[in-house]
């Protein structure tokens, strides 16, 4: 059973719908006692990473957060709060996965927001990418990127840099695209979440 | 000079985005408003139903504008999202009489990924900065309708009923530089002619933009979508009678614009 982290930072209908649709189990985690009643996390956000993170902050979970040694799995902004830093508000992060998050430059010649459905290649056999192609599409919505690492970059993407669509550090992921939103593939996205053992 | 090649190699990078096929329905209390011919449709006027089967065609995102009048709108709007929403693993944006903040964030808690808004920030232009601020640019698709007149285009009201004396080209930088994430422009001189989108005007905006630019307007035929990407580079196109009376199909569609070497999602 899923735990979504519930502290305030954008809506999740979206999120639990697709979850429905999928039948996989889920409930709202809102205090420290609450994580240990599921074996898998969700910390969902969207909107200014800055603001989620003062959201997350005011939640006190995060001590909680890093100690997990469960599957989590961050989504868009919910991924980027794993990170060390985010330019956006200058803001500084949890720092569970050692990367930075940045913006999309002027110099890189691309619309921002990056919107829209983009390829995704694993860079790295995983069991979050079971039946997933290379090259498949996800659906993309954010103006914030998170730096291609070699180390715990298990998926890129290309937009107009090669940035990191997919990151890992042990138990902890984070998806910069929107499974929810990104058809079947999403859907086996959040399957295969479901099932990491 | 490591510097200078660096960002080289940056700029050198692709981009694998697709360019998005947008089927537009327009919705009245909770119905879809004008016939929609799909075989397999078992009530044409359900939107929810309709989205769905464009979900399974490929279609990349959808637009519902509802033109509810009553007072009734709210509860129908939020009722209409919330039941897309549940059932549609594709994105989708909803417009249509959003005047306050209230109303945006009460759709997008719904559900919608992203709300439309028209008439009212020609009106009031900071609405786009308020919507901006409280919920991320990102939400915020500015629709202008526009239309030539003695050589200009401006901008028109109340889908295409009542003309400003603002020029096109000027709202679409103010909007872009007052938060709008994104411009979905329809031509009302191309609209419902199905002899094409207005490329020339499409490809000059989109020039002047740095936020992705929606082309509305004029759709009739496969080739008009090849056109439309190959001469503006707009980052999506919209439609709505084509693709409700089964005209294009979305997926034979997708494949005449890989054939001309233009990114979709398959």
């Amino acid at each position: 059973m899923i735990g979504i982290v519930y502290y305030g930072a954008g809506n999740i209908f979206s999120l639990t719908a697709a979850l429905d649709r999928l039948d996989l189990g889920y409930g709202m985690i809102k205090k420290v006692e609450d994580f240990e009643k599921y074996d898998r996390y969700i910390i969902p956000g969207v909107g200014h990473a800055g603001s989620a993170m003062h959201m997350l902050e005011d939640s006190g979970l995060i001590p909680s957060i890093i100690a997990l040694r469960k599957p989590v799995l961050g989504i868009c902004v919910g991924m980027q709060l794993l990170t060390v830093h985010s330019e956006e508000g200058d803001s500084t992060l949890t720092g569970i996965i050692p990367l930075k998050t940045k913006l999309f430059s002027d110099q890189l010649n691309v619309k921002v927001p990056h919107t829209g459905w983009n390829k995704v290649f694993q860079t790295s056999d995983n069991p979050l990418f079971h039946n997933i192609l290379p090259g498949t599409h996800f659906y993309f919505v954010h103006s914030y990127f998170i730096e291609f690492n070699s180390t715990f970059t298990i998926a890129l993407a290309e937009y107009g840099i090669k940035f990191s669509a997919v990151i890992q550090k042990d138990n902890f992921y984070g998806v910069q695209f929107h499974p929810e939103k990104s058809g079947l593939a999403g859907g086996q996205l959040l399957k295969n979440f479901a099932n990491l053992v | 000079m490591e510097s200078t090649s660096l960002q080289t190699e940056v700029i050198k990078s692709g981009n694998d985005l697709a360019k998005r096929i947008i089927p537009c329905l327009d919705v009245k209390d909770g119905r879809t408003v004008k016939g929609v011919n799909f075989v397999a449709l078992r009530d044409a006027g359900d939107p929810v139903e309709l989205t769905y089967q464009y979900s399974c065609q490929g279609a990349d995102e959808l637009v519902f504008l509802d033109i509810t009048a009553t007072h009734e709108r709210r509860k129908t709007m939020v009722e209409l999202v919330k039941a897309v929403a549940r059932q549609v693993n594709i994105p989708f944006t909803i417009g249509g009489g959003i005047n306050e903040i209230a109303d945006a964030d009460l759709l997008l808690n719904s559900g919608a990924d992203k709300i439309s808004v028209n008439s009212a920030v020609v009106r009031n232009p900071e609405f786009i900065d308020e919507l901006a601020l409280a919920f991320g640019k990102q939400f915020v698709v500015v629709a202008i309708d526009t239309k030539l007149i003695n050589g200009k285009n401006y901008v028109h009201l109340n889908g295409g009923r009542i003309p400003t004396q603002i020029e096109t080209e000027d709202w679409v930088k103010e909007a872009e530089r007052r938060g709008a994430g994104e411009i979905l422009l329809t031509s009302m001189d191309h609209d419902g002619t199905k002899g094409g989108f207005d490329n020339v005007l499409l490809k000059k905006i989109n020039q002047s933009l740095s936020i992705p630019l929606i082309a509305s307007g004029g759709a009739g035929k496969i080739q008009d979508f090849v056109d439309v990407f190959t001469i503006s580079d707009v980052d999506a196109a919209l439609a709505a009678s084509v693709f409700h009376y089964g005209e294009i199909l979305i997926p034979d569609l997708k494949e005449v614009l890989q054939q001309n070497n233009i990114e979709v999602r398959i």
